[in-house]
């Protein structure tokens, strides 16, 4: 019964939100409403450590939480002024289209459908993965190769279904997949033991592993990454000037990287010598009012969430609870993928 | 409509215009265009609804339309009854999820049935114990919420049992486990082409002497067994067509493999969990159904039954039951369709139902509307089918004038 009515409700949602919202596209754009609120609206996963999850005090957390935090700062001169909404893997697309959040910014993989057919755009990647799988330590599965037959537990509306597919149809091998519609229920009937194995971004697989297992000890991430997963936040089409505010601000925090601006040095940085870190910091050029922000946008966003690497060190690198390696989400000229255009 | 011309007593005489103006007034009339009106205010607020769905979501560059389902679905289903392959387009995905929710259906439908007569049949027991039994077993099972108790016994099935390595071996040939319950199944031959024809000549011989049993004691009052002879009939019939046939014995046995359990029929946890969990939570409410159907018989009738000598086995059989049935069907159908209804719940538990499919396909294309609306209309019809066969099935049973 009760699906019945989560069924009818998202379907009256859709149309009703389609009538509602419909204002939006046409009367104002999406930064108009954010200062007109003075809050800005973001989507974020339900509770995805290092990634996007609230704390005991309901204190939000991680590196999609950041991003949030710093077009926040970019945009409202405060971090502070963003008001959360956890979503869980099916309904986020539907609370960007709907105009529920201004961006969404939720471990969310860009792909073709999703970019071409849904009303949404992708804006940059802020972290670059791939699809992995879980076992338990002790069933000694050392390779995917060995999951013949094996039940994989999976959470239904992500990417990561169909990559499950693809790569044991490539591979020849037979798979049982148990689909969940939630995170919690999936996570559950895995480390409860109904599937041999868990699969979902190997970014994912380190959070869960570390929050959810009883001992994090006894479960090991197979090395194969089946996927190419690239992360970052999604904004609705049709308005250019956020889509580029939302871009440029993720692109602000890797060239700060790459020019050594951190939080802590952002203020002494102002006065440096090279051009480049002073167009950055808007302490020569104005490259705000070409977003329609004012020169500091960049300034202001480093300070609160410091410059790409420190946000990657703080909520998921080596040092944190994740541990997860700099790997490809390191800077270009560092062995890495992460190049940000450049900011002139 | 057959009071067309009928006038309302409170029409006051018309002063001009005569008959005209009074059928202008009819209440038939007025009932009429009411109705009419109702239809086209409701057409039109659907369309501008449906217009303007449309229209925002070309806007907003959402894609729309019913062409997807032709597209390869690319997902694997876990378990299936129809052969399904991940490359095979999204309609047939709908299709195995649509037989993933008629197996719940059905099978629910027959244990909740049996399950629950025997319940309420028990809540009217001279037994003490058994009584209590029964009537706390409705008051609890009716109380808790159908979803919780879903979730309850799939982790108590995903909990409790021991992990594949371990499965529970009771009898040879089956296994439980986390992983389901894996079980020997006959091999398909030409042979068991002789055994399903022996079943049908079996059946078919039982009818014809449930109907000569029946013909005997509405002419003589004479009664014969029916029961054991027909079982009997059904048997001898399915033994005769196996011996023809060659008697076909293979069977395919499950077998522990490295990883699962392979060969032989096998049900996965989430099936036993929510065709259990339907079933006990459908059964209590059966089981009153039927408790007060059968109170709603006259007392008169058990007394009079009781005089004429039937033992209560009988008295149950001939007397109460018939009559009973009139009472019970209607509610029970409705018990039926919520069943069918909360079978989408299985969603929740990882059973790849109607919903879970629709859910994975909406996520896969975006496609939401369409998904929905497909939804909606198979369980619209699912209901309505229901409704159909047991209105049918109720028209039969209805009081006979002789
Ligand atoms: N990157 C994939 C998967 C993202 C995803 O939703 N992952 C799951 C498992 S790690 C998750 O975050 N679930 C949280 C939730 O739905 O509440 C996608 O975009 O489809």
């Amino acid at each position: 019964m009760n699906n019945f009515k989560s069924i009818a409700l998202a379907g009256l949602s859709i149309g009703v939100s389609a009538l509602v919202f419909s204002g939006v596209a046409h009367a104002g754009k999406t930064l108009d409403g954010i200062k007109a609120r003075n809050q800005l609206v973001c989507g974020v996963n339900t509770g995805l450590a290092g990634f996007g999850a609230a704390d005991s005090q309901g204190k939000w957390a991680g590196m999609d939480v950041d991003v949030c935090r710093a077009l926040a700062a970019s945009v409202l001169n405060d971090p502070e002024k963003v008001k959360y909404v956890p979503l869980n893997a099916q309904q986020r697309f539907t609370a960007l289209q709907s105009g529920e959040v201004d961006v969404l910014s939720r471990n969310t993989t860009f792909t073709l459908t999703r970019d071409a057919s849904l009303g949404l755009s992708m804006t940059a990647v802020t972290y670059y993965d791939g699809q992995g799988f879980m076992v338990p330590k002790k069933s000694k599965i050392k390779s995917a190769k060995q999951l013949k037959n094996a039940a994989i537990c999976v959470q239904s509306g992500t990417t990561t279904e169909k990559n499950l597919n693809d790569y044991f149809k490539a591979q020849k091998i037979a798979i049982k997949p148990v689909v969940f519609e939630t995170l919690e229920a999936s996570v559950k009937a895995f480390f409860s033991g109904r599937c041999q194995a868990y699969t979902t971004d190997a970014s994912g697989l380190a959070s869960i592993r570390n929050k959810e297992a009883k001992n994090p000890d006894d479960y090991e991430i197979l090395p194969e990454l089946i996927s190419k997963e690239p992360l970052g936040p999604m904004v609705r089409r049709g308005d250019d000037e956020w889509f580029a505010i939302v871009k440029w601000t993720i692109y602000a925090l890797l060239e700060a990287e790459e020019y050594g601006i951190t939080a802590a040095n952002a203020d002494s940085m102002k006065t440096n010598d090279s051009p480049a870190v002073q167009r950055i910091l808007g302490s020569s050029e104005d490259t705000g009012k070409l977003l329609g922000l004012d020169k500091e946008w960049a300034y202001r966003a480093v300070k609160a969430v410091g410059n790409y690497g420190e946000m990657f060190e703080r909520n998921v690198g080596p040092k944190s609870a994740l541990k997860l390696p700099r790997g490809a989400n390191n800077l270009w000229n560092k062995g890495g993928l992460q190049y940000a255009p450049p900011i002139r | 409509m057959a009071s067309t011309e009928q006038q309302s007593p409170a029409t006051p005489p018309a002063s001009t215009g005569g008959t005209k103006t009074s059928r202008w007034r009819s209440r038939a009339f007025r009932g009429l265009a009411y109705q009419v009106i109702l239809v086209v205010v409701v057409l039109l607020v659907g369309g501008y609804l449906a217009g303007n769905t449309l229209e925002n979501m070309r806007v907003r560059g959402i894609q729309s339309g019913f062409g997807f389902f032709l597209q390869p679905a690319g997902f694997g289903i876990g378990e299936s009854m129809i052969e399904y392959d991940s490359s095979e387009p999204y309609w047939k995905a709908f299709v195995v999820g649509l037989s993933n929710t008629l197996r719940v259906a059905v099978v629910g439908i027959v244990l909740t049935t049996l399950f629950g007569t025997l319940l309420g049949i028990g809540r009217l027991s001279r037994n003490f114990l058994l009584r209590t039994l029964c009537t706390a077993y409705v008051e609890l099972f009716r109380n808790v919420p159908v979803l919780l108790q879903l979730l309850m016994w799939y982790f108590v099935l995903t909990d409790w049992l021991p992990d594949m390595s371990a499965a529970l071996n009771p009898v040879t040939g089956f296994f439980l486990s986390k992983n389901g319950l894996s079980f020997p199944i006959p091999v398909w031959s030409a042979g068991h082409f002789a055994t399903l024809l022996g079943l049908g000549g079996g059946i078919a011989a039982a009818w014809w002497h449930a109907r000569r049993a029946r013909h005997a004691f509405e002419i003589s009052g004479a009664q014969w067994p029916v029961l054991w002879p027909a079982i009997g009939m059904l048997v001898a019939g399915t033994l005769i067509g196996w011996l023809v046939g060659g008697m076909p014995g293979a069977i395919d046995m499950p077998e522990r493999g490295e990883l699962n359990i392979s060969g032989g029929g096998a049900v996965t946890p989430e099936f036993i969990a929510v065709t259990m969990g339907l079933t006990i939570y459908t059964a209590a409410f059966v089981a009153e159904i039927v408790r007060s159907g059968i109170q709603a018989v006259p007392r008169g009738q058990s007394e009079a039954a009781n005089s004429l000598g039937l033992s209560r086995a009988q008295n149950l059989r001939l007397v109460l039951l018939p009559q009973a049935m009139r009472v019970i069907i209607p509610p029970v159908t409705n018990q039926y369709l919520n069943l069918t209804k909360n079978s989408s719940l299985a969603v929740a538990i990882g059973y790849p139902d109607l919903v879970s499919i629709s859910n994975t396909t909406l996520n896969q294309t975006g496609r939401a509307v369409e998904c929905i609306l497909v939804m909606m209309t198979v369980y619209l019809v699912l209901s309505l089918l229901t409704a159909a066969l047991t209105n049918w099935y109720n028209t039969r049973m209805a009081i006979k004038e002789r």
